[in-house]
């Protein structure tokens, strides 16, 4: 029932991002990233004691219900794909925020508002990966699209960023909603969104009819996140986003959301054709389309976003590949592709996140990212030039780096897959190693463009904002950190193996085992001349040809014509021209903005709702028999009330209608003499006056009232909804006193008139409920009269100065 | 008397309801209280009327008129004078800030 410190994790940045405004404010001396830094590197820690409960393959969970009526329970359930994603989160966001103390300048930007986006999405995301339920999962994957759009949408006075976090939130919060329509679906099918409950009962999921529309809604959500073609157009527009967070939330956290939850559910939906093709056939696409574009970028940071659409299209079509282990009984032949999946998803982060860093640094001393004006910095910035290259020639799948041993894990899975004989894939089973050699063509040269076009040939000053030269230490240092990761899981891979990847896989593939089983992961640089070997030397050579003659086949993407913006994104730019303006005017109809429509609207309801229910449940009665007898005075004042009262609207005098208004107020005090209600009377008698008094005293300001000029239609809509109105009242009237009378109910009165004089201490039981009994309520009525006394008082001695008045003619 | 009460209230809820959607804002504040107006007498007539003496324990009377709807009528006229007033300033400041209680001048521009 308790909180548990994994609990915790997911809420600390959470709690933690309220307090940064004041450290903000406070501390201003002090870099906010400072006091920031520390809760992300007590959680990675944390993280790390993990590993070796972990690395046996137990699982930790935590329960803890939230809406158990619901099925909704806030459950962490840290397996070995968790811990993989949680680990990433933390220690990766560790490095981008020591990154961003020296890349945000603390006297210029509001970093405020950036450190608290970022712990908002760094608890969101860790709620992503830890949660056990999926409608929790479902909540924190919406906020760390709110928490990426405002991100994104940090320096809010460009242009571009508004576009860019809107494009993000609309492409990215639609896939959302499909997503929680299939979560939906899932718990129609089995009853349940406890995640390992779902998997349980995977036979029931794959026997029903709602399998195709679930698997694909789910799927929506995950390629819209995870930037599959075509809805990848958000992340390159996303890369207006200050660099770290290009580094943290768009290539290596939290667009690895969508491979997450397809590699989560994969023990659901994997061993369909349907699921293998879509995951594989988008993830194929999405690697050839996202590294053959990345080529015509000018710009490094969207080489990058392009490249990072690439390679999670690549660890995506390796999970579809790897479903398809589900078909052969788990043979290592075909776990190969999800074990290649789980590793360059590593080593991406590691590449990726320095190279985002090198775009931020050159970004930084230079002033400009543009290749063009670009050229010759190796002298100036001999560090950052080694960082660039070890990324780059890992993103290019270059030995000795971890970036060779996943691309030749995945050349080889991808070589693996011809010898699949189900599935239609002897036939189609070639597309696979051919997309794969062609892409990772595309791939070194983008590489190579990136390091080369920046950091040698001409050194072109005049284009320069800046004097380039090497960056602070604190901006190399976590790059170095993460090429040192590069290196070190190059040379030795296994250090992974068993502490981390295998445990994942074991997730993804929660039937593969029995007993003691595990999957047994090795990794090696050397595997003989294998396909794959001479796959990536051709791509090598290829690669190095078509780099060097760049410029002459380089014409084929105006040919293609996309070489001014992606061609899908002419379809979100026509649907967000053509939608919001429709959008605009549907809401206008209702809106009108007039507060007589709006109540028009409520009674109308009202009357409706109520009459429906009266009429079904046979609620309409009157009763005769047991009312009490009218007195001739009684008559009287009733007929002079409803006189008043039906004056009032037509009196033109605004004297007179208060009069009338009073003259009512006055005569129900009269009734209340009458119908023994002694301090009612009171009350309204000294209440009445005031508000006469009030009434006079303010009506001197206000205008005449007018003949309202409107056309006779609207004025006789009023009539009615006004008649309806009062004949649905007096019918409730009548009918809850014949309900009462007929049902016998008790008035529970008896309590209080048997007990006020022995508890309280009083005769008066009217006072004795309102000082004793319900005395709390009576509190709060005093505090709502402080409250509208405290308005009326601000209304009155506010000073207009003219600036506040909206009224522009 | 309950159904000539209940005539009554019914007549109150109509012309509060025609005041309100009208569009001058005196007349809307008007209609606000006669809206309480009816709105108490309907709690307190669905207690029952004029069934015995006042709900003073002192009139050693045999039986009491339900004191309960009383209680609650008397905190909803108080609450009803502080939203008359404040909506009574509210309208002032409106006035003085416009130059008009016309809700049809008050409604926002077309291209908000």
């Amino acid at each position: 029932m308790l909180l548990s410190l994994l609990h915790i994790a997911i809420i600390a940045p959470f709690l933690f991002a309220l307090v940064i405004p004041f450290f903000y404010k406070k501390i201003p001396s002090i870099h906010t990233g400072w006091f920031v830094l520390i809760l992300p590197t007590v959680i990675f820690i944390y993280l790390l004691t993990f590993i070796p409960t972990i690395s046996r393959g137990e699982t930790v969970t935590q329960l803890l219900p939230w809406v158990p009526s619901l099925g909704i329970n806030f459950d962490i359930h840290l397996d070995g794909l968790a811990l993989l994603f949680s680990l990433l989160i933390s220690g990766i966001g560790v490095l981008v925020i020591l990154y961003s103390i020296y890349y945000l300048d603390k006297n210029k930007e509001s970093l405020h508002n950036f450190y608290f986006y970022l712990m908002m999405f760094m608890g969101a995301m860790l709620g992503v990966v830890l949660s056990g339920n999926l409608m929790v999962l479902y909540v924190f994957w919406e906020l760390t699209s709110l928490s990426s759009a405002l991100l994104i949408g940090y320096w809010y006075d460009r242009e571009k960023s508004r576009y860019g976090s809107l494009k993000s939130m609309l492409v990215t919060v639609s896939g959302g909603f499909s997503m929680l329509a299939g979560f939906s679906l899932l718990y129609v099918i089995t009853g349940t969104f406890t995640i390992t409950e779902i998997i349980a009962q995977v036979d029931t999921v794959a026997a029903s009819g709602l399998f195709i529309p679930t698997m694909i809604l789910v799927l929506l959500g995950a390629f819209t996140k995870s930037a599959q073609f075509p809805f990848h157009i958000w992340l390159p527009d996303a890369m207006e986003a200050p660099t770290p967070v290009s580094a943290y939330l768009h290539s290596a956290t939290m667009v690895k959301a969508g491979i997450y939850l397809v590699a989560r559910l994969s023990p659901v939906f994997s061993g369909s054709s349907e699921w293998f093709w879509i995951v594989s056939g988008f993830g194929l696409f999405t690697l050839l389309w996202g590294s053959f574009n990345a080529v015509r970028q000018t710009d490094l940071k969207s080489i990058l976003a392009y490249s990072t659409i690439s390679q999670l299209g690549m660890i995506m079509s390796m999970l579809g590949l790897g479903s398809a282990a589900a078909f052969y009984g788990y043979e290592a032949g075909y776990t190969a592709a999800t074990v290649a999946a789980v590793f360059h998803l590593i080593n991406h982060s590691t590449f990726k996140g320095s190279l985002f860093m090198v775009a931020g640094i050159v970004d930084h001393e230079t002033g400009t990212r543009d290749i063009r004006k670009l050229g010759g910095l190796m002298t100036f910035m001999p560090i950052t030039f080694t960082i660039s290259i070890i990324g780059a020639f890992s993103m290019a799948g270059i030995y000795p780096f971890n970036g060779f041993l996943s691309k030749e894990m995945f050349l080889e899975s991808m070589v693996e897959a011809t010898h699949i004989t189900s599935l239609n894939m002897a036939s189609l089973g070639f597309i696979f190693p051919l997309v794969a050699w062609i892409a990772s063509v595309f791939t070194f040269i983008y590489s190579m463009i990136l390091v080369f076009k920046t950091f040698t040939g001409n050194y072109q000053p005049e284009k320069l904002d800046k004097k380039p030269h090497e960056a602070p230490i604190g901006m190399l240092i976590p790059p170095i950190i993460l090429v040192g990761l590069v290196v070190i899981f190059g040379f030795f891979p296994n250090i992974l193996a068993h502490s981390i990847i295998e445990p994942a896989v074991q997730s993804i593939y929660p039937y593969g085992l029995t007993g003691v089983e595990h999957f047994d992961v090795h990794i090696s640089p050397w595997h003989g001349f294998t396909p794959a070997l001479f796959m990536t030397v051709s791509i090598v050579a290829v690669g190095v040809l078509m780099y060097l003659t760049l410029t002459k086949w380089q014409k084929i993407y105006t040919f293609l014509r996309l070489h001014q913006k992606d061609p899908v994104n002419y379809i979100y730019d026509g649907i967000v021209k053509r939608v919001v303006p429709v959008a605009k005017r549907v809401t206008k109809v209702p809106e009108t903005g007039l507060l007589r429509d709006y109540l028009a609207y409520m009674y109308i309801f009202l009357i409706v709702a109520v009459v429906f229910t009266l009429y079904h449940f046979g609620g309409f009665a009157i009763e005769t028999a047991n009312v009490a007898e009218i007195p001739i005075y009684v008559w009287v004042i009733v007929a002079v009330i409803a006189a008043a009262a039906l004056l009032i609207p037509f009196l033109k005098n605004r004297v007179t209608a208060i009069i009338a208004t009073s003259f009512v107020g006055f005569l129900v005090a009269l009734l209340f003499v009458m119908f023994r209600a002694p301090d009612l009377a009171l009350t309204q008698l000294l209440v009445e006056t005031v508000t006469t008094a009030l009434f006079l005293l303010c009506f001197y300001h206000l205008p005449e009232l007018r003949n309202e000029k409107s056309k006779p239609t609207f004025k006789w809509t009023n009539v009615i909804i006004s008649i309806g109105v009062g004949v649905l009242v007096t019918t409730m009237a009548l009918s809850s006193l014949a309900l009462k009378s007929k049902k016998g109910f008790e008035s529970i009165a008896n309590y209080f008139l048997e007990n006020a004089h022995d508890f309280a201490g009083g005769d008066n039981v009217v006072n004795v409920i309102l000082v004793d009994f319900r005395g709390m309520d009576t509190m709060f009525e005093i505090l709502v009269l402080g409250i509208a006394a405290l308005g009326i008082v601000a209304l009155i001695k506010l000073k207009l100065n003219g600036k506040e008045d909206i009224n522009e003619k | 008397m309950e159904i000539l009460i209940a005539l009554l209230i019914g007549v109150l809820f109509s012309v509060a309801t025609y005041l309100l959607l009208t569009k001058s804002l005196l007349r809307i504040v008007l209609g606000t209280v006669l809206l309480s107006h009816g709105a108490h007498l309907l709690i307190l007539t669905m207690g029952g009327l004029g069934q015995g003496a006042a709900p003073l324990l002192g009139q050693e009377a045999g039986s009491y008129t339900d004191p309960l709807p009383q209680a609650l009528i008397l905190t909803a006229i108080v609450i009803s004078f502080g939203m008359t007033a404040l909506l009574l300033v509210l309208t002032y400041r409106t006035y003085k800030a416009h130059q008009t209680d016309d809700l049809d001048q008050l409604r926002g521009r077309l291209d908000e």
